[in-house]
């Protein structure tokens, strides 16, 4: 009990500095990773399946993920992609209901899913819009499209929008992955209908959907891609630079 | 010449009905019936050069494993990340059987057992093409003995390494392992591993059915076979175009592609991928035949196959810093000169584009980027520092001028309330004496 004052103690004095340490905007992947830990709290341990309520598709889903490797951890990518399609983010109880069924920590689970781009840590809107903004998407515009969408959204909490890195469909660049449907090539118009189109519930701009576009010497050949892009879009602006 | 892109866009492809009459799974029923070392000739006689970035012989990187019936693991690399690539995506979302068939054989000439193809996150829709094509071929017992599954990535670009996907796979974040022991002694679970890009897989069952010797005459000596190369960035037809190695860039950038825009000329070229350490548009550069040897001749790779056109009109800052920014946001964090390296690049060109540099700071860059170059467990840091010091070599004045260019317009004002004095460069003598 004599270690507590003194923790708490240190935990004070942190806190009070905190403001004077300067923050870099980028860095860990991790929301809070600059944020001080509870040294005072015994590190989780391995959740009581009896005492952790785990919705029964999840607890399936995650289990039939699990006979497929050797090794039962494999199946932590897919489980706790399971755990955020089901709550929408991984949440505390989330990772202490796949730890439940993994017969994991939560700390294993937490350093697996910070490392990835795709793990949502802190709530977010349903719709999920990636907006490639790598290198191929940025020489035709797509900067601009990120902002234009970001302004399209405006502050709707169902929605969250981010600049992602190349999601690979640079042949419809500029573009974006409106719950994981593949969009392009983009204006800056297509922004507002998409989200118009996402919140009355219709597919997302069935014209531009990467899915039946035939390989590219076809797709030129056919003349069916519509006029004025996308060599033009950049092009009519005349230099532009990719703007970081 | 189309092997990949032949009847690529045939209805219905990705079903088993149409993939079947169209001579499908045919190869690998063969190579089940042929003695796996029969089956490994073939690859080998093929030449065949990986297709996701390093381009190792895919035959002799198979004859690696040991013989021996322990467990082993083919992994098939689907995390394609690479800026600029989307051959692997085209491939799989229309032709998802061909993969499955030369996963099948390749698993077959290595005895593999246990077999996984690691698709990244953000293909979700590939991936569920991908798995509804592999429950048809295992209901139709194509499959047989072979434990097969697609495993779902969650986003991240150094997961397309491949150590960092073994542990991946393993469940652990994506960190690279330390080389050697290498995949084929000891990778997935510490067994024998052969892991093959999306591209090189799929070959196989061509190889199979043309013969090893007769692939081998399609492109040139060393780099045999065709390839599916991804042009994007700055050209008027950007997609997927399946070429014979050894076909001079300039086709494949102007013919195929249709050039730069209207009135507009190519400033430089990333010829593999962001990856790659970029090639100024001379006509020099433009002739050189789009190979594994000719391209590393001319100082840079072919990596996996992506050409990335920037044109005139673009600042090379804007490149660069584009470049330096995805790679320090990738970067793993277990190495320190790829860590530190990328950050401070991207810290030094910020500096730059504020104009608080000097031609001296871009010497420090190339020093930052050497002192990269082959001292981490994986090639990204490598891969950053590359292209980086390709652009400031190339480049080299146009990075001067927009330092002057940003001194002489720059007041106090604009350069921010953090900026340090960049006109006051005492010698350092006087510094320390001042410091007494």
């Amino acid at each position: 009990m004599k270690a507590k004052p003194m923790a708490s103690a240190k935990r004070e004095t942190t806190d009070a500095l905190a403001h004077l340490v300067r923050r870099f905007e980028h860095g860990s992947r991790v929301p809070g990773w600059d944020e001080a830990a509870d040294l005072t709290k015994d590190p989780a341990v391995v959740p009581d399946p009896a005492t952790t309520p785990v919705p029964p598709e999840l607890a399936s889903l995650i289990e039939v993920s699990m006979t497929r490797y050797p090794d039962r951890r494999s199946a932590a990518i897919p489980a706790l992609r399971a755990a955020q399609d089901h709550h929408g983010w991984l949440s505390p109880s989330a990772i202490e209901q796949v730890a439940a069924v993994m017969r994991l920590t939560p700390g294993y689970l937490i350093a697996v899913a910070s490392f990835y781009d795709m793990f949502e840590h802190r709530p977010v809107g349903q719709n999920t819009i990636y907006v490639c903004t790598n290198i191929s998407c940025s020489l035709r515009g797509a900067d601009k499209v990120f902002e234009a969408m970001v302004d399209a959204v405006g502050d709707d909490p169902d929605f969250n929008v981010r600049s992602f890195e190349c999601l690979g469909a640079c042949d419809i660049a500029p573009m974006a992955s409106v719950n994981a449907v593949y969009v392009g090539p983009l204006s800056i118009s297509d922004c507002d209908t998409i989200v118009a189109q996402l919140r009355a519930g219709q597919p997302t701009l069935p014209d531009k959907q990467l899915g039946g576009r035939p390989v590219a010497r076809a797709w030129w050949a056919s003349g069916r891609h519509p006029e004025g892009e996308p060599a033009g879009g950049r092009g009519a602006e005349g230099p532009t630079a990719i703007g970081n | 010449m189309e092997l990949l892109f032949k009847d690529i866009d045939a209805p219905g492809l990705n079903t088993l009905r149409v993939y079947e009459q169209r001579g499908g799974y045919e190869m690998s029923r063969r190579a089940l019936d042929m003695h796996p070392a029969t089956a490994l000739e073939e690859l080998q006689a093929s030449g065949v050069r990986g297709r996701g970035g390093a381009g190792f012989a895919m035959g002799k990187k198979a004859s690696f494993l040991p013989q021996g019936d322990m467990d082993k693991y083919l992994v098939c690399n689907a995390d394609e990340s690479e800026p600029g690539t989307f051959k692997d995506r085209e491939l799989m979302q229309k032709n998802p059987h061909l993969l499955i068939e030369g996963v099948l054989i390749s698993a077959h000439a290595v005895g593999a057992n246990k077999a996984f193809i690691y698709i990244r996150g953000e293909y979700d829709y590939v991936a569920d093409i991908l798995e509804a094509a592999l429950a048809e071929a295992k209901a139709a017992g194509h499959v047989g003995a072979l434990d097969l599954w697609c495993h779902r990535g969650a986003g991240a670009y150094i997961c397309g390494e491949e150590t960092a996907l073994l542990d991946s796979l393993e469940g652990k974040r994506g960190n690279p392992r330390l080389k050697p022991p290498f995949p084929a002694v000891q990778g997935l679970y510490q067994g024998p591993t052969l892991i093959n890009n999306v591209e090189t897989l799929m070959n196989a069952p061509i190889i199979l059915r043309m013969g090893g010797a007769e692939y081998a005459k399609i492109g040139t000596e060393t780099s045999t076979g065709t390839k599916v190369v991804s042009v994007s960035g700055c050209v008027q037809r950007p997609g997927n175009y399946e070429v014979v190695l050894g076909t001079p860039t300039r086709e494949i950038i102007f013919d195929l592609a249709g050039g730069p825009p209207e009135g507009r000329s190519i400033k430089c070229f990333f010829p593999g991928g962001s990856s790659s350490p970029v090639l100024p548009g001379t006509d020099e550069n433009l002739d050189l035949p789009y190979d594994f040897d000719a391209l590393q001749k001319a100082g840079t790779m072919l990596g996996s196959g992506a050409i990335i056109v920037v044109d005139d009109s673009v600042p090379i800052l804007d490149v660069c810093m584009k470049t330096a920014k995805f790679y320090r946001h990738e970067s793993c964090g277990k190495c320190t000169p790829c860590r530190e390296g990328t950050n401070w690049t991207v810290k030094m060109l910020e500096r730059i584009e504020r104009g608080e540099a000097t031609p001296m700071d871009l010497d420090i860059m190339s020093s930052i980027c050497d002192n990269i170059i082959g001292n981490c467990l994986c090639v990204l840091g490598d891969a950053m520092a590359m292209p980086v010091s390709s652009m400031i070599k190339h480049f080299r004045k146009e990075f001067e001028a927009h330092m002057e260019h940003m001194q002489l317009t720059s007041t106090e004002m604009s350069r921010g309330p953090h900026a340090g004095p960049y006109d006051v460069l005492e010698p350092i003598g006087v510094a320390t004496a001042a410091l007494g």
